[in-house]
């Protein structure tokens, strides 16, 4: 798989307010029992959509207004707890392409990367907006420039400062996130950073 | 300037700086389990790579296992295909696989150490995010993602982000009743649970010095959960002990040469740290999860928050935990009842864990509410209890014996919760359908405690049961009508 460029994700934004959203509930575990990542995106959020009040509002997935959005918008330690990529690759077969949101937990962070699934981070107040903006406009443009490290939106005032460390930013831009095709280029290294250490192959004896 | 370990191992494992900035780090052991591999096998198989080093990877089965006889097909046809998966994988591509059927098999994260693979110094990788067990022997264990798996098995090694390191200094004497579970409860509550992202947790000070592999490895275990990807304890001689003899460790001559190789990762004294925190384990109390997360616990003679009366910011979050708990604001979580009692997980499933637990149970009786479940996190540690009478102990008591597995840690298996009940659970997360049940509760503790909620059929203060002494214990079991011997309600204040 080689990775294409990633500069920009462009689309209409889908808000989910809340904290430290696990990765339980973007794709609870049952949902693990495959083979294959293919079909997933069908269980995205599965039991937080089935288990609402008839009284409550949809479920931003299932909301009408937002169908097709791109761009997912959110808060504080989003996907934290397992380690599972199924629920990145789900929400990526959902069609988002990008995540805006005030933190992500590593682990999910480095999931999204090597698949391409661009989050980045914003300040909580213009978190803020940026929901309250496609709540009140679900049909709004939204953009993430990786060049300009901003958010504009149709309707915005001003633009939203992103925040995407700089490695990963590169990877993005430069097309290198799949990781596995650069980690081979210099097999040699590896195997000479693994011929110095005692434990390889039990080489105490010379250690 | 000194060194951390962390700084050490990353050094030696640099295999070079990647164009993106990241760090190449080599990995020196790489665990592999069914949920998180097959589509990274499949990967492997459609670009044609084969796996660098069979002989650095292993793997077993755990998350899917039914823990009440594997007769095979599985009766569930999901689980019995990821199983064929993984065995076809292995076979394919020459690692070693300890599955149902062989008394290697157990929890990831409970035979890398028991097998003597986790060692001191190493970077280790899992799909599996409590990986960070293994750094309860030093080693700098990273749990991965799927795609990252596919990177270790064709590669080796990791495109990484360098992380800072945050010493945690646990002073004092932990209190009988009081466990290694607890210290992390309490300390993932003070720094949340994402305070320690970007962090390594190295757990340093007197109260760690003195605790044993296991309960070092429930400590590193829960990094995870407060956001640290990666915890480790220095390694010492307790450390080098428990790897003597051990299957894969080095033998004979090799050993002596390996601990003065392992002693040297060690953090030097003057090593800088990029924080520092203390926490006094003497003062704690058992701590029990009354939330959605692990960060929203209480000390068992607490009560639940006021959301009034937490900052504002966290205000939200509060009221919505205690909605989907069903519970009130304000109340004591002693008394809290409880449905099902669990004890497993590679949070709490090794043998010091099952013997703590046993000690409460022996000669009481479950309440009869109660459903009690005891899943050893490894067939090694199933014969060894049983070699002990545990499994009696429990079994007499009115719990469940199991197979080795992950079981009700996660809803993957067939044992999970069902509609609204509440587990008390000695697991490591307590999100929501965390247990297999969207609407089921979770209690996290530590195994005594779970063990005294299961007698009691709710919440109680394990420390009085610890204090008092065997003989008292037995005097206990044996009163009552029935000899049932069930905590009274008169023990609690
Ligand atoms: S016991 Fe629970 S946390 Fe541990 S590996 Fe299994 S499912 Fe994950």
């Amino acid at each position: 798989m080689s990775s294409s460029r990633i500069t920009r994700v462009e689309g209409r934004g889908l808000p989910l307010a809340g904290h430290d959203i696990d990765t339980d509930r973007i794709l609870p575990a049952r949902f693990l029992k495959t083979v294959t990542f293919e079909g997933l995106e069908q269980h995205v959020f599965e039991d937080d959509r089935a288990g609402r009040p008839e009284e409550a509002p949809a479920h931003p997935f299932d909301d009408p207004r937002f169908g097709g959005a791109r761009i997912l918008i959110v808060n504080r330690n989003f996907g934290c707890g397992s380690s599972r990529e199924h629920a990145p690759q789900a929400l990526r077969r959902w069609g988002i392409e990008a995540v805006v949101g005030e933190s992500f937990s590593e682990i999910f962070f480095g999931n999204a990367l090597a698949i391409g699934l661009v989050c980045v981070k914003a300040a909580p107040s213009d978190v803020e907006r940026l929901q309250d903006l496609v709540v009140h406009d679900p049909g709004a443009r939204l953009a993430v420039v990786l060049d300009a490290m901003v958010v504009r939106a149709e309707g915005l005032d001003g633009e939203v400062i992103i925040d995407l460390p700089a490695s990963a930013r590169d990877a993005f831009v430069s097309g290198t996130w799949d990781a596995t095709g650069m980690l081979l280029d210099d097999y040699a290294a590896v195997e000479r950073t693994a011929a110095s250490l005692p434990y390889v192959g039990g080489r105490w004896g010379s250690a | 300037m000194g060194k951390t370990l962390l700084q050490k191992v990353w050094d030696a494992h640099t295999v070079r700086r990647l164009s993106t900035g990241q760090t190449q780090l080599f990995i020196g052991l790489h665990l592999v389990h069914e949920v998180t591999s097959p589509q990274a096998f499949d990967a492997l198989r459609a670009r044609g790579w084969r796996v660098r080093y069979p002989q650095r990877t292993f793997a077993t089965v755990d998350h899917i296992a039914p823990t009440d006889g594997a007769a095979r097909p599985f009766a569930d046809p999901l689980a019995e295909a990821m199983m064929r998966a993984l065995e076809r994988n292995c076979r394919d591509f020459g690692i070693p696989l300890w599955d149902l059927g062989d008394d290697r098999q157990g929890i990831v994260h409970v035979i890398g150490p028991e097998l003597g693979l986790t060692q001191p110094g190493m970077t280790i990788a899992c799909g599996d995010s409590h990986t960070s067990t293994h750094g309860a022997f030093g080693a700098v264990a990273f749990g991965i993602g799927t795609t990252q798996v596919r990177d270790v098995l064709a590669s080796q090694s990791l495109a990484l982000e360098p992380l800072k390191v945050r010493r945690i200094e646990v002073t004092g004497q932990l209190a009988p009743g009081v466990y290694a579970k607890d210290v992390i409860l309490a300390l993932i509550e003070r720094l949340g649970v994402k305070g320690g992202v970007e962090y390594a947790y190295e757990y340093a000070g007197d109260t760690v010095a003195r605790m044993s592999m296991d309960e070092r490895m429930t400590m590193c275990n829960m990094s995870i959960e407060g956001g640290a990807r990666v915890g480790y304890v220095n390694p010492d001689e307790t450390t080098f002990e428990y790897l003597r003899g051990r299957p894969f460790a080095p033998a004979a001559a090799d050993f002596d040469r390996a601990v003065t190789w392992w002693r040297a990762q060690a953090s030097d004294p003057d090593a800088p740290y990029d924080d520092v925190v203390q926490i006094d384990a003497g003062a704690l109390e058992p701590v029990v999860t009354w939330g959605t997360n692990p960060g929203q616990s209480v000390g068992v003679s607490g009560r639940m928050p006021m959301p009034a009366e937490v900052d504002a910011g966290e205000r939200a979050a509060v009221e919505e935990a205690l909605a989907f708990m069903g519970f009130e604001p304000g109340a004591a979580i002693a008394g809290t009842k409880i449905d099902v009692a669990f004890i497993g997980s590679c949070t709490n499933s090794r043998l010091s864990d099952l013997r703590e637990a046993a000690r409460i149970v022996r000669g009481r009786r479950l309440a009869p509410h109660v459903k009690g479940l005891v899943v050893p996190g490894s067939r090694a540690v199933r014969i060894a209890a049983e070699r002990e009478g545990l499994d009696v102990a429990f079994l007499d008591a009115g719990f469940e014996w199991r197979g080795a597995g992950c079981s009700m840690c996660l809803g993957m298996n067939p044992d999970k919760l069902v509609g609204r009940q509440v587990s008390a659970s000695s697991s490591n997360r307590n999100f929501r359908g965390r247990q297999g049940s969207p609407t089921g509760r979770t209690l996290l503790m530590s195994p005594a405690m779970v063990a005294a909620a299961a007698i009691a059929g709710e919440v109680v203060d394990v420390r009085r049961w610890a204090e008092a002494g065997r003989d008292d214990l037995s005097s206990t079991a044996s009163s009552g009508p029935s000899g049932t011997g069930r905590l009274d309600e008169g023990g609690r204040a």
